[in-house]
C-alpha cells in the first residue's frame, strides 16, 4: 500500500501549491457532486480527465483506481435503471427500465469519475507531509489534520506488519482456504494485527511526550503563491462558477 | 539441495544487489554467511525461499529449477525458515498453536499436530512455554519458538536469518544448543563471527554481489 505512488513528478500540478489545489478541489467536487446538467457534468469531467494527462502519472496505476471506483459504480447500473420511477422506455425480462433511472445512473457516473480524477490531480501531486501542512494553513482544525496524518502514516505501518505476518504464514505452507483451519488462522492473524497496533500506537505517542510533544505540531515549511498559483487559482475559480453559473435558470419560466 | 547459479538481483528501481552470486548447499552441510549490512544477506535467503525472484539466474531446490510460487511450495515445506524478527512468524495466540500451524498446514490433522509440536518443544527444552502468550515471551523464548515453528515441519534443511541477534550469550547459547542438537543442516546468516565458528562448517562472506569463500 502506497497513498503516494503519484506525489513524487515534475509537472505543473507536481509545482502547484498545495493550498490552492485543496481549496480548488472542494469547490471543484462539489460542483460536480451538486450539478445535475450532463452537459456541464461531460465538460467536468472532459476537463479533469485532460488535467489528469497533464500530470504524466503512471497509465496503469491511474488505470486501476478508476477501475476501482467504477467497480463501485457498475454495481449501481445493476439497480438504478429498473428502481428509479419514471417513464418506461424498455423491458429486459420481467423488468422495466426507466428513463430517469437511466440518467441517474448516468450522473453518478460522470461525477464519480470526474472527483475521482481531480482527486488524483490535485491531492495526488502532492506529498502527505505538504498536504498536512497546507490543511494546517488553512485553519482545518488541528485534531482533524493529526487524525489525518496519523491514518496516513500508520496503515502504511500496519499494512507491512502485515505482509511481514502474512510472509511468515506463506514459508509455513499456509494457503488461504475456506476451512476451520484457514478461517482460524486468518483471525488469529486479524487479532494480533490489532493488539500490535495498540502497543505500537502508545509507544509512538510515548515516544512523542519523551521530546516534548504536548499537543502543537509545529510547521517548518511555508508556503509561498506563485504567480502560476494564482494563474491556477483563478482558473479553477472560473471553471467553478462557470459550471454553477450555466445551470442557474435564466429569467422567468 | 540449495543451488543458485549467477543469480542477479534488484529491489524496484533500486540498485543490484546481487550480481551473479553462486551457492550450493549439500545435505547435512552448516553454512554460514556474513557481510556488511545491507550487502543483501536477507535478500539472499528470501531469494532461496522464492519469497522474492531473481532478474536474472537459476534458484534450484532439491534437484529442480524453481521458478512459479506453485514450485516453491512444494519446496518450502522440506526447507524451515527462521525469520530475523520472530515477532514476524508468531501470531498465533498462544505457543502452542503457533508451533501446530506448520504441520495443520501441511495435512496433519489437530491430534497429529498437538503430538509433534509437544515432541518438538520438549526436544528444545520449552514445553514450560506452550500455554503461554507468543506476544508476551521474552525476546529469547520468542526465537526458540520461532525455531520450533521451523522444525515442527520436519525440515531437511533449515535457513536462519540472525538467529542470535539481540540476545545476550545465554539465550544464544540456547539457540546454538537447539540447532547443533537439532537441525541436519542449516544456511545461516549472522554478524556473530564467535557464534558462527561454534556452529558451521563454511563461512561465506557476501560482497559485492558475490559470495567468497573466508
Amino acid at each position: 500500500m502506497h497513498l503516494e505512488e503519484f506525489a513524487f513528478g515534475q509537472s505543473l500540478w507536481h509545482r502547484m501549491d498545495p493550498r490552492v489545489k485543496i481549496v480548488g478541489l472542494v469547490f471543484f467536487a462539489f460542483a460536480a457532486a451538486l450539478s445535475k446538467d450532463h452537459g456541464v457534468l461531460a465538460v467536468a469531467l472532459c476537463v479533469s480527465v485532460l488535467s489528469l494527462a497533464l500530470a504524466r502519472l503512471d497509465v496503469r496505476q491511474v488505470l486501476a483506481r478508476f477501475g476501482a471506483v467504477n467497480a463501485f459504480v457498475l454495481f449501481l447500473w445493476f439497480f438504478l435503471p429498473f428502481t428509479t420511477p419514471g417513464d418506461v422506455i424498455a423491458h429486459l425480462g420481467p423488468f422495466a427500465v426507466h428513463r430517469q433511472g437511466i440518467a441517474l445512473g448516468l450522473a453518478i457516473t460522470l461525477k464519480a469519475n470526474t472527483v475521482a480524477a481531480a482527486t488524483m490531480v490535485l491531492l495526488g501531486t502532492s506529498g502527505i507531509f505538504d498536504l498536512v501542512h497546507a490543511l494546517d494553513h488553512l485553519k482545518v482544525p488541528r485534531r482533524l489534520v493529526w487524525l489525518f496524518f496519523f491514518t496516513y502514516r500508520y496503515v502504511t505501518v500496519i499494512h507491512q506488519e502485515y505482509s511481514r505476518l502474512r510472509t511468515g504464514m506463506a514459508v509455513r505452507c499456509f494457503r488461504l482456504r475456506p476451512t476451520r483451519h484457514g478461517l482460524r488462522s486468518l483471525a488469529n492473524l486479524v487479532g494480533m494485527l490489532l493488539v500490535r497496533s495498540f502497543d505500537r500506537s502508545e509507544r509512538i505517542y510515548q515516544a512523542m511526550v519523551l521530546r516534548g510533544f504536548s499537543g502543537t505540531f509545529w510547521t517548518l515549511d511555508h508556503f509561498h503563491m506563485h504567480r502560476s498559483d494564482w494563474v491556477a487559482a483563478a482558473a479553477m475559480a472560473a471553471l467553478v462558477l462557470g459550471m454553477i453559473g450555466w445551470q442557474i435558470p435564466r429569467g422567468p419560466s | 539441495m540449495i543451488l543458485l547459479k549467477e543469480v542477479f538481483f534488484s529491489h524496484p528501481g533500486g540498485p543490484e544487489v546481487l550480481r551473479g552470486l553462486d551457492l550450493s548447499v549439500e545435505k547435512g552441510e552448516r553454512i554460514g554467511i556474513v557481510g556488511d549490512n545491507g550487502s543483501g544477506k536477507t535478500t539472499l535467503l528470501h531469494l532461496v525461499m522464492g519469497l522474492l525472484r531473481p532478474n536474472l539466474g537459476k534458484v534450484v531446490l532439491f534437484g529442480k529449477e524453481r521458478r512459479s510460487e506453485e514450485e516453491f511450495r512444494e519446496a518450502r515445506r522440506r526447507i524451515g525458515f527462521v525469520f530475523q524478527d520472530s515477532d514476524d512468524q508468531l501470531f498465533c495466540p498462544t505457543v502452542v498453536e503457533d508451533v501446530a500451524f506448520g504441520p495443520r498446514n501441511l495435512g496433519f490433522n489437530a491430534s497429529e499436530s498437538l503430538a509433534i509440536t509437544r515432541r518438538v518443544l520438549d526436544a528444545l527444552g520449552i514445553a514450560h512455554l506452550q500455554k503461554r502468550v507468543t506476544y508476551q515471551l521474552s525476546t529469547g523464548e520468542k526465537r526458540l519458538v520461532a525455531i520450533a515453528t521451523a522444525l515442527a515441519m520436519d525440515p531437511e534443511i533449515l535457513v536462519l536469518d540472525e538467529p542470535t541477534a539481540g540476545l545476550n550469550r545465554k539465550s544464544a547459547e540456547r539457540v546454538l544448543e537447539s540447532l547443533t542438537d537439532h537441525v541436519p543442516g542449516f544456511l545461516m546468516v549472522s554478524h556473530d563471527a564467535e557464534f558462527l565458528g561454534r556452529c558451521v562448517s563454511r563461512v561465506l562472506k557476501l560482497e559485492e554481489g558475490r559470495l567468497t569463500s573466508l
